[in-house]
């Protein structure tokens, strides 16, 4: 891509990964969450693609990394469900105690980041599974397309 | 113990679901310990399985509630819910399970050894994991939206398993009919889901049923589920992509994959009787079932008669079967609000079909197993350049008569006892399908008695010098499935009272299914 788009992605970059870090956190105060989150993150990881090019990005993200990142982000979310076993699975066990523990009152209100028990923790699972995923999945598009286009010439 | 019985429904899912994310992980340590894991897992899924179903059979209905502060509180204390996430276990899906543990099992120790020349291992397994993950979910949920997404997981990871030798032309189309069927019959389901959310607010299965209306637009649910669960089991008049789907899928998963169908079949059953129940046109959905089950019975066997492959013939009676299961459990719907026919002849009929569905699990299972095993050493499928193999692959060759007997109903083996418990039921209902059901089982052996004639008799051929038996795993996983065939060869009255009668009165018992939830009585 040209320079024009290189110097414009560059700059847009860090808020994309900010803003879906932002959604994937506070999913349990805010519409968002850890889909939704994920999912911009990888659009992200997309941008990066299209501006730089297969080959230049993928001397740093490298597909073995992020099918790591997904199958630990599913695994944060079934072991914390399975956690809570000593109730049931899938009980919030969290809920009261130091870590996002709080109870926040009822009503409207801005929300209190510091609660949900365990509803957070697995937003951050299902955003690393969901934007490791979807950033495999633009990868792979982008190795069969690099690859064609190779063959081609 | 106790705990472990408590808490087995959500087991039997959530262990190979923790096991599908490890084995890519513990894969790229050594593939020698991600074998041992994926068996492990399957084997502990096993035993919570008789777990669960021992205490179904012992205690009744066992309900498990996600999340809440005990598993058998249903309804939250002060209403903020309707009613929770909620697995109910009832003697179908303790039947069901049981199936699903043991052919998975019997179909990843298969897979071992004959997958190992693919590429992608790791990847083979962890979908190989959720696809029984999708399975066993759809036999244990209580809960009509959590029916939707294990039927998501199992269409995906199904798939994406049958496209999976993509070094085959015809995997990749297989793969990608099956997505579509898939697609196309998960949308029709979501539709009538979204028909009871509409009217009755309601998601868990049981809630559902103890308010039902019959209307008009219920009737129109009833539609959506019964197409888009009849797609996906694979009967006739959607019949054509089971066998392009299971021909090219990997040798292991077969089994699993045809698992798959018979869990749609079995979902198909719980919502006619428990969502349904008696108060529907009943000779009508009957009879719809029943024609359907003909109809895939002869369509099957007609097909399978002149197929050259072996494992595409064998996928035609696949379809064939089917029919048995939906003639027996179509017939007992048809007399479902007539007492004195159920007490004669219906509950016997749908205990037949239901013990069809375990026979065929297993013996259906180790035929698609046994054609694999040929493939795997000839490297070609097509019976026209097979001979003489019954020299070399005895194990196989053994295997093979074992589940062609069965398959064709003859006396002793269990194939045989479920298709006479479907013939009395039935001639008393309606003499034609008998006769019907006779002649595609004289059929089914006439396919069958061609395959055993070219594949493994005559004179050993030239090129077929160097063949040798299946390695250690293949046998295992087709031993375990043959031994299962045996045993309820050798005990059906035993296996019937114990696992058959339960799974039938569980159907016909639909006031027990939604007040194991909802409570009262």
């Amino acid at each position: 891509m040209s320079k024009i788009v290189r110097t414009i992605a560059q700059a847009v970059m860090p808020f994309v990964f900010l803003f879906g870090i932002y959604l994937i956190i506070h999913g349990h105060l805010s519409p968002g969450g850890g889909f939704q989150g994920g999912a911009v993150v990888a659009s992200g990881i997309a941008l990066l693609f299209v501006s730089f090019g297969f080959k230049y990005v993928s001397t740093f993200l490298r597909e073995d990394t992020l099918s790591a990142i997904e199958s630990s982000g599913a695994l944060l979310f079934i072991g914390l469900a399975f956690a809570g076993i000593a109730t049931t699975f899938f009980a919030n066990f969290l809920l009261g105690s130091p870590v996002f523990g709080s109870i926040p009152v009822t009503g409207p209100g801005v929300g209190d980041i510091w609660s949900g028990g365990t509803i957070p923790l697995m937003n951050i699972g299902v955003g690393m599974k969901v934007s490791a995923g979807l950033s495999a999945i633009i990868f792979s598009m982008m190795l069969i397309a690099s690859k064609k286009r190779g063959g081609e010439q | 113990m106790d705990a472990l019985t408590l808490h087995s429904p959500i087991l039997a899912v959530a262990i190979p679901l923790l096991a599908a994310f490890a084995t890519p992980l513990i894969g790229r340590l050594s593939s020698r310990a991600r074998d041992v894991f994926v068996i492990a897992a399957l084997a502990s899924m096993l035993f919570v399985v008789i777990l669960l179903a021992r205490d179904v059979y012992e205690v009744g209905i066992r309900i498990y509630t996600l999340g809440a502060l005990s598993p058998s509180q249903a309804i939250p204390e002060n209403h903020m819910v309707p009613v929770r996430l909620v697995f109910e276990v009832d003697g179908l899906g303790a039947l069901m399970a049981i199936i699903t543990a043991v052919v998975a099992l019997a179909g990843t120790i298969y897979s071992i050894v004959s997958i190992k020349p693919e590429t992608g291992q790791n990847r083979f397994y962890a979908l190989l994991l959720l696809l029984v993950v999708g399975i066993m979910g759809i036999q244990l949920t209580g809960d009509m939206f959590n029916l939707f997404v294990f039927l998501e997981i199992l269409s995906i990871s199904g798939a994406a398993l049958a496209a999976f030798r993509t070094r085959f032309v015809d995997a990749v189309e297989g793969g990608f009919k099956y997505l579509m069927v898939s697609t196309v019959g998960a949308l029709l389901f979501l539709l009538a889901i979204g028909i009871f959310y509409g009217q009755y607010n309601a998601l868990n299965i049981a809630a559902i049923a103890s308010a039902m209306q019959y209307t008009v637009l219920d009737q129109v649910a009833l539609a959506l589920i019964l197409a888009a669960f009849l797609m996906k089991s694979g009967a006739v008049p959607s019949h054509w992509w089971v066998p392009d789907t299971y021909t090219p899928a990997p040798a292991g998963t077969s089994p699993i994959m045809y698992a798959s169908s018979l869990a749609c079949l079995a979902a198909t059953f719980r919502m006619l009787f428990s969502l349904y129940g008696v108060q529907m046109s009943l000779a009508t959905v009957g009879w719809i079932v029943i024609i359907a089950g003909v109809l895939s019975m002869f369509v099957g066997v007609t097909m399978a008669l002149r197929q050259t492959d072996i494992k595409r013939l064998m996928v035609y009676h696949v379809i064939s079967q089917e029919g048995y299961m939906l003639l027996g459990v179509g017939v007992g719907l048809a007399v479902l609000s007539n007492p004195e026919a159920l007490a004669a002849y219906g509950r016997e009929a749908i205990a037949g079909g239901l013990f069809h569905v375990i026979n065929n699990a297993f013996f259906k299972g180790l035929l698609l197993l046994t054609a694999e095993a040929l493939f795997f050493r000839l490297g070609t499928r097509d019976l026209n350049q097979m001979g003489g193999m019954g020299r070399t692959m005895k194990w196989t060759c053994a295997f093979f008569l074992i589940g062609a007997l069965a398959i064709s109903g003859v006396p002793p083996f269990n194939g045989f006892a479920s298709k006479l418990m479907i013939y009395e039921s039935t001639y008393l209902f309606n003499p034609v399908l008998t006769i019907i059901a006779l002649i595609v089982s004289v059929m089914t052996l006439a396919s069958f008695t061609k395959v055993f004639q070219s594949a493994f008799t005559g004179p050993a051929l030239p090129q077929y010098k160097e063949v040798r038996e299946v390695p250690m795993s293949m046998k295992l996983g087709m031993g375990l499935l043959a031994a299962a065939t045996v045993f309820i060869s050798l005990f059906p009255a035993f296996v019937v009272d114990t696992i058959i009668y339960p799974a039938a009165d569980a159907l016909l018992d639909r006031s027990g299914y939604i007040s194991a939830v909802m409570g009262g009585g």
